[in-house]
């Protein structure tokens, strides 16, 4: 138990300074701009948006220089300050077939309507450190665009009814993690939400976890793509929708063996992933525990922490988990005191036991 | 559903929260503000939830916030709105200008000439550009034989 202790204001003040002059370093160096950090450090900037849950680049560049780089403060920060904002309400939802695609990939399709597009992708440099900063390339651009429909690499599948079909049905309205708490069981939707703000190392090690045996998904990754997506509202003032800018998305589409069972027959079924900016390996990684997570209605044997929805969804939050391990460092003095002198009164009691070898002696054995 | 002056109305509001700033501001520089001008609503900063779909055309889930700009003003007679993306007060104001003008008959050929064409242009450029360089990475993949 924490319990408040008072003082200390002025070593806390020094401590801030303290803080504020490591953060900035040696004074002979410049310092950062926002718009470096949101040009040169772009994928930085698409982790802390999605995990703080607010897109928006500028915000998010403050927040990591304000955090040193570290991007776990970076998300709290993001999370603290969306606080202070109102809510004008709900986007339409974002129309991703319609993305303005500039990567695109299937691992399980050569050939795809609207071709395979590589776009900007670590996938292929080697790794080996560039010791000499080089003016980028200038790229030549293709003569003719993109088709501007993709068709989604699912949809091939679907055609011949091999994989789940999904479709909006009777259009929910979902459940608003940012207004009610998580409950379990969770649905879909209310999964999805949490595992768009979860922490992307968790999520991966899960993804990873679910690979190696820890339930078995048998994936695939059916599509890839990343662009631009027009955002749509639809305020009461005007009665009409609007759209209010693009932002950056990228999807994830995984495709799932599945034997059949409750009732549906032998089919691929879908794992879903999304998130904003170039967050790739996030996106995968959600759609791998995503499926993992739909144990249950699918009828699967359930054993693997991955499949678990209250194991996963209540330590995916990085905000929560980091302020629980991390409080622990602040004064838990009269907790520990009571321990303490409990632990005294025990040791002494043990000492005027003659009879009691201590555990030691015993091989290590309890009672 | 939408009747046409709405429909005109929603994609030309649609193309000034759309533009560049920069953009935007370049091209009104040219149009003063009509002297009755008044702000109803001030810039004002605050989110809206994004919605996401599951699988891409499911069911829907709350993906995540975003930063939104909103601003009113009466102008030339007419009131003009803006909801712009992110928390820049000077973009959602001269969209929420340019939209009370253009709704202005007398203002509206020359608003739609020199601010509404081009800033499509400059948007269509913008787009045709990424889409030009992605395509530059187009791939084909070939499948090589196992045993061969």
């Amino acid at each position: 138990m924490y319990v408040a202790v008072k003082g200390g204001e002025q070593a806390i003040a020094r401590s801030l300074e303290l803080l504020a002059e490591a953060r900035r370093g040696d004074t002979a160096v410049p310092e950062l701009e926002l718009a470096q950090i949101r040009e040169q450090l772009r994928l930085g900037v698409a982790r802390v948006m999605q995990e703080g849950s607010l897109y928006d680049e500028e915000l998010a560049a403050l927040a990591i220089r304000q955090a040193a780089g570290d991007m776990l403060e970076a998300i709290f920060l993001l999370r603290a300050y969306r606080t202070t904002l109102p809510r004008f309400g709900y986007t339409q939802p974002l129309d991703t077939t319609a993305m303005r695609v500039r990567r695109r990939v299937s691992g399980t399709f050569k050939d795809i309507p609207g071709g395979q597009v590589l776009g900007p992708t670590y996938d292929y440099t080697q790794r080996l450190l560039e010791f000499d900063t080089t003016t980028p390339a200038v790229v030549k651009s293709a003569e003719t665009p993109l088709p501007s429909n993709m068709p989604r690499v699912l949809d091939l599948l679907d055609a011949e009814a091999l994989i789940e079909r999904i479709d909006a049905g009777s259009d929910p309205e979902p459940m608003d993690l940012t207004r009610e708490p998580l409950m379990f069981p969770a649905d879909r939707a209310t999964r999805l939400q949490n595992l768009a703000r979860g922490d992307e190392g968790f999520l991966l090690s899960m993804a990873y976890s679910t690979q190696r045996g820890y339930a078995e998904s048998h994936p695939f990754a059916g599509e890839i793509r990343m662009g631009e997506v027009d955002v749509v509202v639809c305020p009461e003032e005007l009665g009409f929708a609007i759209e209010i800018g693009a932002v950056t998305l990228t999807e994830c589409q995984m495709i799932n063996q599945f034997h059949g069972g409750n009732g549906v027959p032998p089919q691929f079924t879908r794992g879903y992933g999304l998130s904003m900016g170039e967050g790739e390996r996030k996106a995968m990684s959600m759609a791998l525990v995503d499926r993992a997570l739909r144990c249950d209605e699918l009828a699967e044997p359930s054993y693997a922490p991955a499949q678990n929805q209250e194991f996963v969804l209540s330590h995916s939050d990085s905000v929560e988990a980091s302020g629980f391990v991390q409080h622990l460092k602040l004064p838990h003095y009269v907790d520990f005191q009571a321990e303490l002198s409990l632990l005294r009164t025990l040791a002494a009691q043990h000492a005027t036991d003659t009879d009691e070898q201590p555990l030691s002696a015993a091989g290590g054995q309890r009672p | 559903m939408d009747t046409s002056p709405n429909l005109a109305r929603a994609q030309w509001m649609s193309l000034l929260a759309q533009a560049e700033p920069a953009e935007l501001a370049a091209a009104m520089d040219a149009f003063a503000p009509p002297a009755d001008t008044a702000w109803l609503r001030p810039a004002q900063t605050g989110l809206y939830m994004l919605r996401g779909r599951v699988g891409g055309t499911g069911p829907q889930f709350n993906f995540g916030e975003i930063t939104v700009t909103r601003c009113s003003v009466q102008a030339g007679g007419h009131i003009g709105h803006a909801w712009v993306r992110g928390s820049n007060p000077r973009h959602a104001e001269l969209a929420a200008l340019a939209d009370a003008m253009l709704q202005d008959s007398a203002q509206h050929a020359s608003l739609r000439m020199q601010v509404i064409e081009p800033l499509r242009r400059a948007l269509d450029t913008r787009r045709d550009d990424a889409s030009r360089k992605a395509a530059s990475s187009k791939v084909e993949f070939f499948t090589v034989v196992r045993g061969e």
